[in-house]
């Protein structure tokens, strides 16, 4: 728990006479419901805020209201039926939610996946997590007051969009990436489409947005110095993701624990030095540049080839093929009804999702369903911090703070 | 080239430190697919977290799992996801536990386990010891029963409506307009372990069932005065015949032919010229 936010306050004489004076008692500490509809809640969040005056004492998050039992669903669905339910879970950043599921698959069944798969699917995991941090970061400065970069950032997010439909045929909830690959390979104008973007729209737009409130005083004064988080805070509750490196902790799975092709990229881990609000968004602000660089990187070095694996037993056969083939079809009705069958064991996969490591446990039991599938949300664990993270700061700040959590509830409800 | 998932490196001689630390409270060690799994004694856990966090640097919890195995005696699996950043490495320690025994709770070691502890009491009626708040989380307000247990119907019980009689959402039993479904797709060459739907019928003896309705004929029989059994027609009645039909000889044999040979397909029409050109 940290009390510099009493210093702070004490020392500019924010602090009302009622703490100071011995008229305390007259002022009762009273609770206030926020939410579950609220704008600022990022969805359906209820806060039980316990105040003193303005100062807030405890805060009890009540999570659930967007329980769908993702994870019962997908015991009873084949592992290729299961998948669009990823999309739905972090619905601001669906592919990435796709590729731990994904990954545990392919480690499981021990599958190799072609080189240009491999490339496609850092590319648009890339692709999301720009898309994720732009809503985020716009969101995160309108809850704070700015109105104007939530719209210049949300033009950008629209970009994205009409990217994951012209690549997957739909906008939000994608189902691209697929055990073995992706579903289908990218059109060459749509490559040339993304470059093109990446070197004129996104900087000028995105510094644009960003150059309006980077040094804006007001923003600071929202930000910095709020909700500060230790070192060893992060790692006891859990942080992952621009909350660990917030607090100034390199920690990046796509560094440490490389994934399909990251070993290959050249990127920076952006860290943050006091382990505040302003650090938290400031993170994620370096981190759209370096996947703006890995994205191009992906672009110049991908090779042409297959973009699944050729193993008729888990990736269908390409519809041209069926029409020809008596095999192909057999194998498609097979996939399609039956699906591919997983063997016996367990794998935890976590990757570097927009918002922190999104981890899979996966139990399988050699049949064609999964036993058990425990989805480890990013957000969870960062709510979960939010009571001690808010303690002694001004109702007005529980904002700003939920803003630099990045929380979406579809995740962390499952 | 093997999977793409993410590449941990091997702790070399983890499993055998660890045994050597937490002595009696170590169960089994396995290592698969590149991920270590230990087992551990469930009254011990805590102390056991606390070691690993304090002397193998796992500084983080990342996640705890629970899984139900209904068929053995302790049916409850409780999964601690360990992460060391400094160390590079995953850890997977279980435990073992039923509906009766509690999991002494690791708040103590992790804070973050509180919400962690409080999902799994809340989906599978896993009982933590100590724990401060073991409250409901993920499930409504006043839910009854743990949904993830294998024997929770996928449907659930009450579902809910706003009533707008009573102007409140109200809570009732499910009802199905149609059953349940579920479909395992599993093929019955490959080891499906299980009688297909109907297949029961096929060893038991054909039970007796409703009386045949009685045909036309037989009908007309019961009414005509009894005969000895007509023995069946020396030839079966086969297709009409030309006093059945009353088609009569054919005139000549030229009218019998047809008009026209019959040919294959024509070949195919060449192009046909655009018009408007010399």
């Amino acid at each position: 728990m940290s009390t510099v936010p009493h210093q702070i306050l004490a020392e500019e004489g924010v602090e009302g006479a009622a703490r100071t004076g011995g008229t305390r008692s007259d002022i009762a500490n009273y609770t206030i419901n926020f939410g579950p509809q609220h704008p600022a809640a990022h969805g359906v969040l209820r806060l039980i805020l316990e105040l003193d005056g303005e100062i807030v004492e405890r805060v009890d998050p009540h999570v659930g209201l967007l329980h769908r039992g993702t994870e019962k669903l997908c015991e009873y669905k084949t592992y290729l039926q299961a998948l669009p339910y990823f999309d739905r879970l972090d619905y601001v950043s669906p592919m990435c939610q796709e590729h731990s599921f994904v990954l545990a698959i392919e480690k499981l069944l021990d599958l190799e996946v072609p080189l240009r798969a491999q490339y496609l699917r850092v590319l648009f995991a890339e692709l999301t997590r720009i898309s994720n941090h732009l809503l985020n970061i716009g969101s995160h400065i309108m809850d704070v007051g700015a109105m104007t970069p939530n719209l210049w950032l949300f033009e950008l997010r629209e970009d994205l969009m009409n990217f994951y439909e012209r690549a997957s045929g739909a906008r939000m909830h994608a189902n691209w990436f697929r055990p073995g690959g992706v579903r289908q390979d990218l059109p060459l104008k749509l490559l040339a489409d993304i470059a093109d973007w990446l070197d004129h729209r996104l900087p000028r737009l995105f510094e644009d947005a960003i150059s309006l409130v980077a040094d804006n005083r007001i923003f600071k004064q929202r930000n910095v110095d709020i909700a500060l988080v230790s070192k060893e805070d992060a790692l006891a509750w859990g942080f992952s993701g621009p909350m660990i490196r917030g607090a100034g902790i390199p920690w990046d799975i796509r560094r440490s624990q490389p994934y399909e092709v990251y070993d290959r990229m050249v990127f920076d881990v952006p860290v943050g030095t006091k382990g505040d609000c302003y650090d938290r968004m400031m993170v994620r602000v370096e981190e759209v540049r370096q996947s703006a660089r890995i994205m191009k990187q992906c672009l110049n070095e991908m090779p042409n080839g297959p973009t699944a694996s050729l193993d008729r037993k888990i990736f269908p056969p390409r519809r041209g093929e069926m029409k020809q083939s008596m095999e192909a079809l057999i194998h498609h009705f097979k996939l399609f009804t039956e699906g591919f069958h997983v063997p016996a064991g367990e794998v935890y996969v976590a990757t570097e999702s927009p918002k922190g490591e999104f981890g899979v446990y996966l139990v399988a039991d050699g049949t064609n369903k999964p036993y058990r599938v425990k989805i480890r949300p990013t957000g969870f664990s960062h709510l979960q911090a939010m009571d001690f993270m808010t303690r002694g700061h001004m109702l007005a700040d529980v904002t700003a703070i939920l803003g630099a959590l990045d929380i979406v509830f579809g995740e962390v409800d499952r | 080239m093997p999977s793409p998932a993410p590449l941990v490196p091997a702790r070399e001689g983890i499993v055998d430190a660890v045994r050597d630390a937490i002595g009696a409270a170590f169960l089994h060690a396995k290592d698969e697919v590149g991920e270590v799994s230990i087992d551990v004694a469930r009254d011990r856990v805590a102390d056991v977290l606390r070691t690993l966090r304090d002397a193998f640097d796992y500084q983080q919890l990342m996640e705890i799992a629970g899984v139900d195995y209904p068929e053995r005696p302790e049916r409850f699996e409780v999964v601690y996801h360990l992460l060391s950043v400094t160390k590079n490495h995953r850890l997977r320690i279980r435990v073992s536990t039923d509906e009766d025994h509690p999991v002494p709770t690791v708040t103590g070691v992790y804070p973050v386990a509180g919400w962690l502890e409080r999902e799994i009491f809340d989906l599978y009626g896993v009982l933590f010891d100590g724990h401060p708040d073991l409250r409901r989380i993920l499930t409504d307000y006043g839910f009854r029963g743990h949904p993830q247990r294998r024997d929770f119907p996928l449907t659930g019980y009450v579902e809910l409506r706003y009533s707008e009689e009573q102007k409140r959402v109200v809570y009732e039993p499910v009802r199905l307009s149609q059953d349940f479904r579920d479909f395992d797709f599993l093929s019955p060459w490959e080891g499906a372990e299980y009688i297909l739907p109907g297949d029961e019928k096929a060893k038991l003896p054909e039970a007796k069932g409703a009386p045949t309705p009685l045909k036309a004929d037989e009908i007309v029989k019961a009414k005509a005065p009894k005969s000895p059994a007509a023995a069946p027609p020396p030839t079966p009645k086969t297709t009409a015949t030309k006093t059945q039909t009353g088609a009569g000889e054919p005139t000549n044999a030229t009218a019998a032919k047809p008009s026209r040979p019959r040919k294959a397909p024509a070949r195919p029409r060449a192009p046909r010229k655009p018009k408007g050109k010399a």
